[in-house]
């Protein structure tokens, strides 16, 4: 009897041991081969409102591509939710798609891993140079001075989405220009359950972009020069604080919002509930919740009033999806015969114009398609007043630490807790520690 | 039937015959590898599906195992104990955080373990009367554990939000017991909704257990005290409740480990990044690998986590089993 209950008891101990301890093994493969020439995986990012609509986009593309190369593409659309795990998962076994779409905040923490094929310059070669593409997406295609990681294939940025009943029945003639504008503007809005402003504050990704930007206009990085984080300085302070306080203080945001993760405040947008929202293109999804273009303006997003110094302009980070190839893939020339494909201006244009971005191939931007006033509001903050989010190995990991940091600020300010420098900056030196040494 | 077969050729040779030796013995070597012969295919797959990540589980906790080793980890620097002394470095944010999350976790698992044990045991209690519907209601009472555990929590995530969630609806709108409608998704209510969402997930398999376990106790028992005048709760303290000891030994014990080690619900409910309150020690340990990308503080923590599973379930084992032993006595 005692013996049966030890076998059972060490039976317990083992599969809990497993449980807990599991985690996969790795194996490295450099270079790829042309082992298997006639076929290709593609991981794509989900761009569209679902997956299936971006697979109705996509396969006649990939169909076209068969036909001109005799190259079979095996699609498989990721939701965002789970590719950086995928990729990851993928790194660690070898055993990955061939091509594969990668956030391009990404690009320097993916290219640390070594798992992606350098674009050097022969490579570039063979997809028609590296001038065809604008330069400030590229630049956030991997670690600055070193080959990109990846091609960037869809360009996006943020812009200040308004719904214009609702500024009118407030008798607001334009969208804010600073936030000051935006707060007293948001005052008038922000009553009878009706709020000023969107954000999704559980959205760690959405909190690192909205707070990279208020950095950047305090004069402040989240990074210092050598790339080590430096997440508690005053300016970077200021930055997450005015960000949070636009709920705890200014109550121009709701404290629903708080939890919002999902998308939500854009159907607020749409129901005439929020007013305005801080957005890269959201034509589409906000057709999609049945609202006509023509209720809905765009306007840069707003930046500090006064002159509050030298490149302090930036109000937006440099948004869009890169193009990767698997270092160890089995058809090395198909693969970048594909990305050659996806970044020809054909393809650019018919991509983008139906996933409402912007072409980062400078020779693709001259349709009229990427002239619409909201689409040339979006073009212009790309090329003047864009910067990339840090390319450091590190920008993973920030996004998590300081994205959660925000989340629970934003919490506080939702549960009516106040929001103080001393708070925000408490949470954020607790951000700075979990972040690695080396 | 090979097995059945050999002892009674065996018993069929005369005592005392002296028989052909050899073969007695390839028969006596035969009988005591069969056994283990047909436990080989199960003890290599359970080697290789159990065993062997766990052993590299434990080598990657003593590497600097980041970003840049992932495709091959094999060549990691080896970092010693200093995962290990990160996560029980206490007064440092990573082991600050780590311990609180403990803590949250020790508290959420009693709590959780203690209500789906008593509901569990009332409900299947109340069941052993006959009545109309009976076998409806267990029915009914089994569907939460039949649903698929994505399904149903991300259900209970819907209900939960704070504008236009049921739980708001029916507590603020209806009921009107709060002054402005709750969050419970984030910050401090958010353990009480994954309390809940854990307990209505996990009562129904103590309910199943514990039923089955009431069918073993004989109905006698409940007669014969009943003629010597014992009431319903006398019966329950001197009859039920301890004949169904050795059937909650193990109820508590799997409810346990499961609840401690619960990574599905707080991830559907919350995401990659639990609100502090509910910052359960698996979502804990999986941000720390799988999120911040540290594979070898993230190891380091689940070995340790490890550790004190294996101590908790030993004393628990022992512990459990010197009561019966004295019972039995």
């Amino acid at each position: 009897m005692r013996r049966t209950r030890a076998a059972a008891a060490s039976a317990v101990t083992v599969s809990l041991l497993a449980a807990v301890t599991a985690c996969g093994g790795g194996s490295s493969a450099d270079g790829g081969s042309n082992d298997s020439p006639k076929t290709l995986t593609y991981w794509a990012s989900n761009q569209g409102p679902s997956i299936e609509a971006d697979k109705k986009i996509l396969t006649p593309e990939l169909k076209k591509f068969e036909k001109q190369t005799g190259i079979k593409v095996k699609l498989e659309v990721v939701p965002w939710s789970d590719l950086l795990n995928r990729i990851l998962a993928a790194t660690t076994s070898g055993q990955g798609p061939d091509v594969l779409n990668i956030g391009n905040t990404w690009s320097a923490s993916l290219q640390a891993t070594g798992a992606l094929l350098p674009w050097d310059a022969k490579n570039f070669g063979k997809i028609g140079g590296k001038d065809r593409f604008v330069e400030s997406a590229l630049g956030s295609a991997g670690e600055a001075g070193s080959d990109p990681a990846a091609v960037p294939l869809y360009s996006m940025a943020y812009a200040l989405y308004y719904n214009k009943k609702m500024f009118e029945d407030a008798g607001i003639s334009g969208p804010p220009a600073t936030w000051d504008d935006l707060v007293a503007d948001g005052k008038k809005i922000s009553k009878d359950d009706k709020w000023a402003l969107g954000a999704e504050g559980a959205n760690l990704s959405e909190n690192i972009h909205h707070v990279f930007v208020f950095a950047k206009q305090h004069g402040a990085d989240f990074f210092d020069a050598e790339g080590k984080p430096d997440f508690t300085s005053d300016g970077a302070v200021a930055a997450v604080k005015q960000y949070v306080d636009l709920m705890g203080k200014d109550k121009v945001v709701a404290p629903g919002n708080a939890e919002y993760a999902q998308n939500q405040s854009l159907q607020d947008f749409a129901k005439d509930k929020t007013a305005m929202v801080l957005w890269q293109t959201a034509a589409a999804t906000l057709k999609a919740h049945g609202m006509s273009d023509d209720e809905w303006g765009v306007a840069p997003v707003p930046v500090r009033s006064g002159t509050p110094g030298a490149d302090t302009a930036v109000n937006s980070m440099v948004a869009g999806i890169n193009m990767a190839v698997f270092k160890n893939t089995d058809n090395i020339d198909g693969a970048v015969k594909f990305v050659n494909f996806m970044t020809s201006v054909d393809e650019q244009t018919i991509l983008n114009k139906t996933y409402g971005s912007i072409p980062p191939v400078k020779a693709a931007q001259q349709d009229p398609a990427f002239n619409t006033p909201a689409l040339k509001v979006i073009r212009d903050t790309l090329a003047k007043s864009a910067a990339p989010l840090p390319q450091v190995a590190n920008e993973s990991q920030f996004e998590t630490a300081v994205g959660t940091a925000v989340k629970e600020l934003f919490a506080d300010a939702a549960a009516g807790r106040p929001v103080t420098t001393a708070s925000v900056k408490e949470k954020l030196d607790e951000a700075q520690q979990q972040m690695p040494k080396k | 039937m090979t097995v059945t077969a050999e002892p009674a050729v065996g018993k069929e040779a005369p005592p005392g015959a002296t028989g052909p030796a050899p073969r007695r013995r390839t028969g006596r070597v035969r009988r005591i590898a069969l056994p283990y012969l047909l436990l080989l295919p199960a003890l290599l797959l359970e080697l290789l599906v159990h065993l062997v990540p766990m052993v590299i589980g434990i080598v990657m906790s003593f590497k600097e195992l980041t970003q840049f080793y992932i495709r091959d980890w094999g060549a990691a620097p080896w970092a010693g104990f200093d995962n290990y002394s990160l996560s029980v470095d206490f007064d440092a944010p990573i082991g600050k955080a780590l311990l609180h999350s403990f803590f949250v976790t020790c508290a959420f698992t009693v709590l959780s373990v203690g209500l789906c044990w008593l509901l569990g045991t009332t409900a299947a209690v109340y069941m052993q009367e006959n009545f109309r519907g009976r076998g409806f209601l267990r029915a009914v009472f089994l569907v939460p554990y039949a649903l698929p555990v994505y399904a149903a929590v991300i259900t209970w995530a819907f209900m939960f939000q704070r504008d236009n969630g049921l739980v708001n609806h029916v507590l603020h709108d209806q009921l009107g017991l709060t002054d402005s409608p709750s969050f419970w998704l984030i910050g401090d209510n958010s353990f009480v909704a994954l309390l809940v969402v854990s307990v209505w997930k996990g009562w129904p398999f103590a309910f199943l257990i514990v039923m089955a376990g009431l069918q073993n106790i004989p109905k006698e028992l409940y007669e014969a005290a009943s003629i010597d005048g014992a009431g319903m709760l006398q019966q329950l303290r001197r009859i039920t409740l301890p004949s169904l000891r050795p059937v909650n030994q193990v109820l508590v014990l799997v409810l346990f480990l499961w609840t401690f080690n619960d990574f599905n619900t707080p991830y559907v409910l919350f995401g990659k990044a639990a609100p502090e309150a509910a910052d359960l020690i698996s979502i804990h340990i999986y941000q720390s690998s799988f999120v911040t990308w540290n594979f070898g503080t993230g190891s380091a923590m689940s070995v340790l986590l490890l550790l004190f599973l294996l101590v908790v379930t030993g004393v628990y084992l022992v512990l459990t089993s010197r009561g019966r032993r004295a019972a039995d006595v």
